[in-house]
């Protein structure tokens, strides 16, 4: 600690903090543009500058760390004439556009030309101008409007790892861009239009939709991928407008990936608005009496033992639950959440969470990555894992895929068999592991949905095992789930009860005529061609391929129309908040299971959420834990068994396209045409 | 005036055989081992003592600059780098040491280095200095072959390295960070301080960087001791210093002159006198174009110094005179160095980017004429907002002769906005 | 400044000759080991040359792998400083300074004299290839001012005449002598020394030959 006097009060502060950030904790505000906590600091702006006794000039806070005895002054008239000189001159080349920018409203530089700048110009020169660049499909420029303070371009390069923005040129006329003309290839880019303190970078699918001040702000959570990050759901009467990060340091720090902040226009097209029925080989519009009433016949005759509810992706832990306790009170123990079939099952918690939490890979000093590509799963989590590399003394092994995460990597091999190496303990890598003093092992679904995903967990388990991965305090074993409602549904115990059929079983029962009727609950990731003759019953909100195949469709809400409750791959459990209500006559989804249940005569004991949330709790303690991680317990998992040579593939190929919403999202097909999809762009100029 | 025997640079005209048998001759690598053998500490306590002030233009203690570096060498080895970015208008010394007594420069590297315990000197030269680096090239080879640097510097055991990086334009690498940042390949934009250099310069290590000036007169200051340069000048600003006399004198030259020269005579001894006559003079920049113009009035009788150029509130700079008769244009003179800084701003800080840009062109405007008498003002309240706000001094450079143009030729700044017909616009 | 180039080469259009990737990895040797990235100001210098006195965007992406750094810090690099051309430059690159120095002695009309025997405007180059006309900052020579540099040479102490013939020579493919054009031999003063003098002797002898 040591003391430092600012404008005349004497504080003590941690030793390691910039003047700006001591200022900040004692409540004293400096103006800045260019200084971002997240990123290096460029020092460029000046607006922060201070005075400070001893120095002849003033200083620039946000560069200058404090020392003991050290007088800062942040409110003389010399500071405040400082700073409207820093104002004016940021402003003599800012255009005077204003009422057309899309960052008017919530535009650092509005803010603060309001708050320190002089209320007239004095520039008599004519402003330049800047030619606008072509970042791609999310990233709108007004280059004009660009005060260079580069933190684009640090996001870029430091926390992105995709060095392909740049400040060209010199002088007055520097210009941000990247030089060759091209898109942006950063599945993190968006977070640029968050950082631009003006109207440079702005999103281009929003362009002049909304003025901030017209939004309802919800706090919400992802569900595009199993990061659950948090996000602001901006919305404007009944149309998703924006989806915007919200911090939080455990989970996505104040990042959030293109398909979560840009797959919001999905939201509107293609939904399910209306229950429908399958008349004559046609779906047709129906009441939600009609649509309950048939699935009511349809069960009527059906054994429990050929009826049959898989859980898909995007589905909460509410409706899971009710779908579960409905099949349970119909007797049939075949449900299952895991559309991909990885090997996962529910015994031992430990054994399907990410154990070590986001960021507890900040502590970590070694990971092998097996059968996955985290900054395609979970571009979010990549960055920390970037993060962690950029820190310094930290190796990443691979297994499986080998692709440009951002980072250098080191093959370790394609298979289970050299996962089993390395669980054997032998090779360079193990011993990397082994002499690490916190590592980590992430196996993807990848890894897992294979015939030998069991044995390939057991291999993954022994070498946490073998190689020190397990700890008191320290657990580096780590799955990597994509779908955000997988470790709620496991959570639950949505897998096969006694003697129940699996998803394959489920789909090869329907072939076979054994499985009779099949309840797919946002389930749309299966081949919805395999199953059969059964009477399909799809819950959902888009008419995505799961509602194709429908005879019956009951339409649900999106995550964004609903309160939910999700858990992450790190089994945190998190609240989804309602933004808007869902399209026509579509109903948050444990509501219509509760309907049904009673139509089937079956019905389900709770009527409001909160009875619904007690239940949750009741069927595992860990829902009480809201935002919280709790550590599992560790033990024995998975099944000795062969194993296969064939290389891992990650089970995402086409990041901007993963479920029902993106697939319906103009913006994310803009991407596509854009970037081409993952496994083309490697033919393609692999190839 | 100085005596030809007090003078360093003996073939900075080039008269003589600027390569390693005729820089023997003229008495450099003379005893150069027995001087590494005075140790460290003796050999930055004699640079101190000699009073050297840096020669690149800030004139801060070249001994005292020495004395920041890390006492002992740790795991980070240390780096001496030689600024040879010479750009400043005005300024052409550098490149004589360098074509025509590259060997005293280079055997200054070699002490200041072991001086500093740095084991490799970079000499960063800009880039249009392409002739000048194929001497100084041929030079160090020499230097290595006569095992004078390398495994065994002058047989001293130390190990010495010298090295040449080429600039490729860009006046601002001549500021000690944006130097070590395009020594590191990337864009020559000025660093945040702290750290300096002392502690994190190049490659992240402790780093001094000295002109090539300053460098270059070491030897010499080792061999004859530090009381005889000490001995040279006025207290506070002693030694030798050459000297870039350019405009409006008959024969301009570079020359090596006493510190505290006054300037009258050091341009009417070896500049052939001004133009016409002292009469016909109009001002003088006398240390490169960032330092305030000098009236006629002011230039009679100040002596050339860091210390009494700073009391007239101009500067000894680099010692580059500029002289310019009473038929000069100063308005369009000071507006052509506004273009150059405009030209020349790295484009990183604000006040800088776009305050270089604004000065200008208001200076362009005055120069035609075509601007209000208010905008004196404007322009000077500019310079102020520019001045002492930037990450480097080039926003002080831009500054300062526009000031002292509004402080020393303000009627005539006047005269053109009010009578802007009689305005000539044009030079001699 | 900054033109935005537009991807339509192929990357692989450039490639060092042996010769000078042998004088790119000796540059290379100079920096530690880590810090390859310092080369990057050589480097381009060396493609630049070996391109016929500019840099394609197929050089830079070269010189990036060489060097194993991201082309956009190549790119940025090659944009700041003012001596890499972006754009073909004629075979003799005139570069008058007419900055306060050379101006205050006459740049102005070298400038002028460039502009009318060449009939180029500044930064423009002939048809032919020959010669390319930029007024650039000061170069360094100031106490011979005015001055030009072409090439790699300097031409010192001009006039309208001297810049004339030198011109002329270049254009009929001729060397011109560099340095000053007047009776001196470099920085010294033009009407005889004024410190030094012992070496006197010596002067006579070189200036006696010219």
């Amino acid at each position: 600690m040591v003391k430092i006097t600012i404008n005349g009060s004497e504080y003590e502060v941690e030793a390691d903090l910039t003047i700006l950030q001591a200022c900040e904790q004692v409540g004293v505000e400096i103006p800045r543009f260019c200084f971002h906590e997240r990123l290096s600091i460029a020092g460029n702006c000046r607006m922060c500058l201070v005075d400070m006794e001893r120095s002849p000039k003033p200083v620039a806070s946000c560069a200058m760390p404090v020392a003991d005895g050290m007088v800062v002054n942040t409110n003389t008239a010399k500071v405040q004439k400082m700073r409207r000189g820093v104002m004016e001159f940021l402003l003599i080349n800012h255009p005077l556009d204003c009422p057309i920018c899309d960052q008017g409203g919530e535009c650092d530089l509005q803010d603060q030309a309001m708050g320190y700048g002089i209320d007239h110009s004095r520039y008599a020169e004519n402003k330049r101008a800047v030619k606008d660049k072509d970042f791609g499909p999310l990233i709108k420029t007004i280059m004009t409007r660009c005060i260079h303070c580069t933190r684009c371009v640090r996001f870029a390069t430091e926390v992105a790892g995709v060095p392909e923005l740049g400040a060209m040129g010199r002088g007055e006329n520097t210009e941000i861009g990247t030089y060759v003309e091209h898109a942006l290839t950063s599945e993190l880019s968006g977070n640029m239009i968050d950082l631009c303190p003006v109207g440079a970078l702005t999103s281009r699918p929003y362009a002049f939709a909304a003025r901030p001040w017209e939004l309802t702000k919800t706090e919400s959570v992802d569900v595009l991928d199993a990061v659950g990050s948090n996000i602001r759901v901006d919305a404007r009467g009944p149309e998703v407008l924006r989806i915007l990060p919200r911090l939080n340091e455990d989970v996505n720090e104040e990042w959030i990936s293109d398909k979560t902040r840009f797959a919001c226009d999905g939201l509107r097209r293609q939904r399910l608005d209306r229950p429908y029925l399958r008349r004559d080989g046609k779906l047709q519009a129906a009441s939600w009496n009609e649509a309950l009433k048939a699935i009511a016949e349809a069960a009527n005759g059906v054994a429990s033992a050929s009826m049959a509810a898989i859980a898909g992706d995007l589905a909460d832990c509410e409706s899971m639950l009710a779908l579960k306790d409905l099949m349970t009170a119909l007797g049939s123990a075949n449900i299952d959440c895991r559309q991909d079939g990885a090997k996962l099952d529910t015994r031992v918690r430990s054994s399907y969470l990410f154990n070590t939490t986001i960021a507890g890979i900040e502590q970590a000093d070694a990971v092998v990555l097996v059968g996955c590509n985290p900054r395609l799963e979970a571009p979010v989590l990549n960055a920390r894992i970037r993060k962690r590399w950029v820190a310094g003394n930290f190796t990443v092994g691979v297994i499986g895929p080998e692709a440009d995460l951002t980072y250098p990597t080191t093959l370790v091999g394609t298979s289970a068999k050299d996962l089993e190496v390395i669980a054997a303990g032998k090779g360079h890598f193990a011993k990397v592991l082994k002499n690490a003093e916190k590592a980590m092992i992430i196996v993807g679904q990848g890894a897992l949905k294979g015939e030998d995903g069991a044995a390939v967990l057991n291999l993954a388990r022994q070498a946490a095992d073998k190689l020190g991965m397990i700890k008191p305090g320290w657990n580096g074993f780590n799955v990597l789930h994509t779908a955000a409602a997988r470790v709620g549904g496991l959570d639950l115990g949505f897998v096969p009860g006694e003697g129940g059929l699996d998803v394959a079983g489920i789909l090869a029962g329907a072939q076979s005529s054994t499985i009779n009727m099949v309840y797919l609950l946002c389930a749309d990731e299966i081949d919805t061609q395999a199953l059969g003759d059964a009477f399909v019953i799809y819950q959902g909100h888009h008419g995505d391929a799961g509602a194709h195949r429908a005879d019956v469709i009951l339409p649900g809400a999106a995550y964004t129309e609903k309160n939910a409750t999700y858990v992450n791959t790190e089994g945190r459990v998190q609240l989804g908040r309602r933004a808007i209500f869902p399209p026509g006559e579509a109903r948050e989804d444990w509501t219509i299971i509760r309907a049904l249940s009673a139509v089937l005569g079956q019905t389900l004991p709770y009527d409001d959420l909160k009875a619904v949330r007690a239940k949750l709790v009741e069927a595992n303690p860990n829902f009480l834990n809201i935002n919280q991680t709790t550590p599992a317990e560790w033990g024995s998992f998975g099944t000795e068994g062969a194993i296969s040579d064939a290389p891992f593939a990650s089970p995402v190929c086409n990041f901007y396209m993963t479920d029902p919403i993106s697939r319906a999202s103009e913006t994310m097909a803009h991407c596509i045409e854009t970037f081409g999809k993952d496994d083309e762009r490697k033919t393609g100029t692999d190839g | 005036m100085l005596a030809d025997k007090d003078r360093i640079f003996a073939n900075i005209y080039g008269l003589d055989d600027p390569f390693l048998a005729g820089a023997r001759k003229r008495g450099n690598w003379d005893g150069t081992k027995k001087i590494l053998k005075k140790g460290r500490e003796q050999i930055v306590e004699d640079i101190k003592n000699s009073g050297l002030r840096g020669r690149g233009g800030a004139g801060f203690s070249t001994g005292m600059k020495w004395s920041f570096m890390p006492k002992e060498v740790g795991d980070r080895p240390h780096y001496l780098v030689i600024n040879a970015d010479e750009g400043e208008p005005g300024t052409c010394k550098d490149r004589e040491i360098i074509r025509h007594d590259p060997h005293t420069l280079i055997e200054g590297a070699l002490i200041a280095s072991f001086a500093m315990g740095a084991h490799t000197a970079y000499c960063y030269v800009r880039g249009e200095f392409y002739r000048e680096t194929e001497v100084l090239q041929r030079a160090v080879d020499e230097a290595y072959e006569a095992g004078l640097i390398g495994e065994n510097a002058c047989g001293s055991g130390y190990k010495f390295d010298f090295y040449i990086h080429l600039g490729a334009g860009a006046y601002i690498c001549g500021e000690e960070t944006a130097l070590i940042e395009s020594l590191e390949g990337k864009k020559g934009q000025p660093r945040l301080k702290p750290p300096f250099p002392a502690n994190v310069g190049v490659f992240g290590c402790p780093t001094t960087v000295n002109n090539v000036e300053s460098i270059a007169v070491v030897p010499e200051i080792m061999r004859r001791g530090p009381e005889w340069f000490a001995g040279i000048g006025k207290p506070n600003n002693t030694g030798t210093k050459l000297f870039n006399i350019s405009g409006h004198v008959n024969t301009p030259c570079t020359v090596e002159e006493e510190m505290g020269i006054p300037l009258k005579e050091l341009i009417e001894k070896h500049a052939g006198g001004v133009r016409g006559s002292w009469d016909n003079l109009l001002g003088v920049i006398p240390g490169g174009a960032s330092v305030p113009v000098l009236n006629k009035e002011q230039c009679d009788t100040v002596t050339m110094d860091y210390d009494a150029l700073r009391e007239l509130r101009s500067g000894l700079g680099t010692a580059a005179v500029m002289v310019m008769d009473k038929s000069t244009d100063i308005v369009r003179a000071i507006t052509r160095l506004s273009a150059f800084y405009k030209h020349e701003s790295c484009g990183q800080c604000t006040p800088c980017r776009e305050g270089t840009g604004w000065m200008w062109r208001m200076m362009e405007r005055i120069c035609k004429g075509e601007a209000t008498l208010e905008e004196i003002d404007l322009l000077e309240q500019v310079t102020y907002q520019v001045e002492g706000h930037t990450i480097c001094a080039l926003g002080d450079a831009a500054a300062w002769p526009i000031q002292g143009l509004i402080r020393t030729f303000r009627p005539e700044m006047e005269r053109r906005i009010t009578q802007p017909a009689t305005n000539t616009d044009q030079a001699a | 400044m900054t033109d935005v180039t537009t991807k339509t080469e192929n990357p692989e259009d450039f490639a060092f000759t042996a010769e000078n990737m042998g004088a790119a990895k000796a540059v290379i040797a100079k920096y530690p080991d880590g810090w390859q990235a310092s080369a990057v100001m050589p480097l381009l210098d060396i493609a630049q040359r070996q391109n016929g006195g500019h840099l394609t965007q197929a050089a830079m992406d070269h010189i990036a792998r060489v060097l194993d750094m991201p082309n956009i810090r190549v790119y940025e690099v090659a944009t700041f400083y003012t001596m890499y051309n972006h754009k073909p430059i004629g075979k003799h690159h005139v570069q008058v300074c007419t900055n306060l120095p050379c101006w205050l002695r006459g740049s102005d009309e070298i400038m002028e004299t460039c502009h009318k025997f060449l009939g180029l405007d500044n930064h423009e180059s002939s048809e032919d290839g020959i010669f390319t006309l930029t007024e650039v900052e000061c170069l360094g020579a100031c106490v011979n001012a005015p001055m030009m540099q072409v090439g790699d040479d300097y031409y010192e102490d001009l006039d309208a005449d001297s810049t004339l013939a030198i011109l002329s020579e270049l254009k009929a493919g001729k060397t011109p002598k560099t340095g000053s054009q007047i009776r001196r031999v470099s920085c010294e003063p033009v009407t005889g020394l004024t410190s030094l003098e012992e070496q006197a002797e010596l002067r006579k002898a070189k200036v006696g030959g010219d």
